[in-house]
């Protein structure tokens, strides 16, 4: 549904997006993330005709978004960074204007209108200025835009962002709900959204893609040498001592205290399993054991380590873009 | 031709949604009626003179000495107002990020270009249209002769396409709406004063000056001549303007 090759954008001496290629199915949901001015921006603007790449295609929809403009916009809607709304105009006369250029049929554009702004939560509003218009609405009626014509292909850039907590998980349902019959892209720097919406991530950073993958294996992949969190209750004793002596276990630090009992982060040797010998060693000496959990690297952690570049991230990177 | 008028449509839309429209309008209202004012009671007043001169005396005419110079003296004021009826067709959508709407849609720049030509210039004729209640006046007391009027009005659109086309062309420049009423002025002060300016010159630069100014061709029309020679001049100079328009979008779209 969208093809990325060796996509390239530069702004004078300036490189904002660096050799990109990427898929994505049809119906499928695929998150792009990265920090700010990391090239999500120009990537989408590339993608969606509004500028022109300086090297590389992007085919979107089967059409070259270079070759055929005219029917590749046709198939794409796109919410950019800022809500493109004409202040002076309804959001219905707003509506009935996008769904005029973006060529729906005369005799459906009212009720297209209409089924859009129920879809997207904004009828209550339908005869407001969009100048009027809180940020979370303004969000939303820029959503509507996109979705009026029905687009194979759906692009968003931010869609969360300025809504407040109850709009966010609404926009996240909703743009779940439009995975499946439309192929959507959406850009966040916001890393919960992307594992809760997306099936795929693409990871850029300084217009260079870092990682693609499921969010579940860049997990997985970048757990390295696990560490558990321990949570125990052991009657006024000093636990750390004991958990350093079992075979198998390399550090303990305490994580978190509660009222009696202790959190731990116990770090292992790499390959060693030891949550056994732990079990039984504290149950042996009578504590109680609260809690047993591998410890996982949080999306956070993994973005972090693969848009910093100390780490040992690029070498875990440099695998997973040859997908 | 559906997605020009939606443009068309949704630029007067803005226009008469601001005080834009009312201001441009108003103003021009208000400057062509001191005008004609004036010029019907000194019209008045020139044909009692001449009605006193008896039969002798040469016949006054209604067109070329009332409705011809509160054309040409109210003209002026386009070069205030049509600035301002250009200065936001590019500008505020680029300031305010619609730009992004339009060209991603699934329609031409050419079509976006035309719109917004077409909607500055229905803005720019809804100015003019005030004026035909004069012209009614003057049908009730007296009978003007209707084709200079027609074709003043021809001349006076074609005349005013120019001026939209150089001003879309300078508001696609910039996104300040500031700068963009300030250049569009001085560009349209410049082609007003070429005739001036001429005047002082060599004959062939003269002739040069004189072919290139905006305002010298608009002179036949206003005496009831539809000459090619003029009309040819008006639609190249609209055409290029617009021409110049579309490059400089396409410039922008690969600077981003």
């Amino acid at each position: 549904m969208i093809d990325v090759q060796h996509l390239t954008k530069q702004y004078g001496p300036f490189t904002a997006v660096h050799d990109v290629s990427f898929k994505a199915e049809r119906g499928e949901i695929l998150g792009f993330l990265g920090p700010n001015g990391a090239g999500k921006t120009t990537t989408m603007r590339v993608l969606t005709g509004y500028m022109p790449p300086t090297d590389g295609k992007a085919i979107v929809a089967g059409y070259d978004i270079q070759e055929q403009p005219i029917e590749a916009k046709r198939r794409i809607g796109y919410l950019p960074e800022t809500p493109p709304l004409y202040p002076d105009m309804t959001v219905r006369e707003y509506l009935m204007f996008c769904a005029r250029i973006k060529g729906v049929p005369r005799g459906e554009r009212a009720t297209r209108v209409k089924t859009t702004m129920e879809r997207t939560r904004i009828a209550d509003v339908a005869d407001r200025h969009c100048a009027k218009l809180s940020k979370g609405y303004r969000q939303r009626v820029g959503l509507a835009q996109a979705l009026l014509h029905n687009p194979d292909v759906l692009i968003l850039d931010e869609p969360t962002a300025g809504l407040d907590p109850k709009q966010i998980i609404e926009t996240r349902r909703l743009i779940k709900e439009l995975g499946g019959e439309h192929t959507v892209i959406l850009s966040t720097h916001i890393l919960p959204e992307v594992s809760q919406t997306c099936q795929r991530v693409v990871i850029i950073n300084k217009g260079r893609v870092v990682a693609v993958d499921t969010p579940e294996n860049l997990t997985a992949r970048l757990q390295g040498a696990g560490s558990l969190y321990v949570e125990i209750d052991s009657l006024g004793a000093d636990a750390q001592p004991v958990l350093l002596s079992v075979a198998g276990v390399r550090g303990v630090t305490v994580a978190e205290r509660k009222n009696q009992a202790v959190g731990y982060e116990v770090s292992m040797a790499p390959d060693v399993d030891v949550r056994r010998e732990l079990a039984s060693t504290i149950v042996g000496r009578g504590w109680g054991l609260l809690e047993l959990r591998p410890m996982r690297m949080s999306l956070e952690e993994i973005f972090l380590s693969l848009t910093t570049e100390e780490t040992e991230a690029p070498a875990a990177a440099g695998e997973s873009v040859h997908e | 031709m559906n997605n020009i008028l939606a443009i068309t449509y949704k630029e007067l839309k803005s226009y008469f949604a601001s005080p834009i429209a009312y201001v441009v309008i108003g103003l021009y209202a208000l400057v062509y009626g001191y005008y004609f004012y004036l010029a019907v009671r000194f019209f008045e007043r020139q044909s009692l003179q001449m009605m006193g001169f008896g039969a002798g005396a040469p016949a006054v005419n209604i067109n070329e000495q009332l409705i011809r110079p509160v054309f040409q003296y109210s003209r002026v004021v386009f070069l205030i107002v049509l600035p301002m009826i250009t200065m936001r067709t590019y500008s505020e959508e680029k300031r305010s990020g619609t730009i992004e709407l339009l060209l991603t849609a699934p329609i031409t720049d050419f079509q976006i270009i035309m719109g917004k030509f077409f909607g500055a210039m229905g803005l720019y004729a809804s100015m003019l249209g005030v004026t035909v209640i004069h012209m009614l006046l003057l049908y009730w007391v007296s009978s003007p002769e209707l084709m200079p009027i027609l074709t003043s009005y021809l001349g006076l659109l074609l005349m005013g396409g120019c001026f939209m086309a150089v001003g879309l062309l300078i508001s696609s420049l910039t996104r300040n709406q500031i700068v963009a009423v300030v250049a569009t002025f001085a560009v349209f002060m410049m082609f007003w004063m070429i005739n001036w300016i001429a005047q002082f010159t060599s004959p062939t630069t003269q002739a040069i000056l004189n072919y290139l100014s905006i305002t010298g061709h608009l002179e036949d029309f206003m005496g009831g001549v539809i000459d090619t020679k003029h009309i040819v001049y008006y639609l190249s100079f609209i055409l290029f303007g617009l021409f110049l328009t579309a490059r400089s979008v396409d410039v922008e779209r690969w600077r981003g």
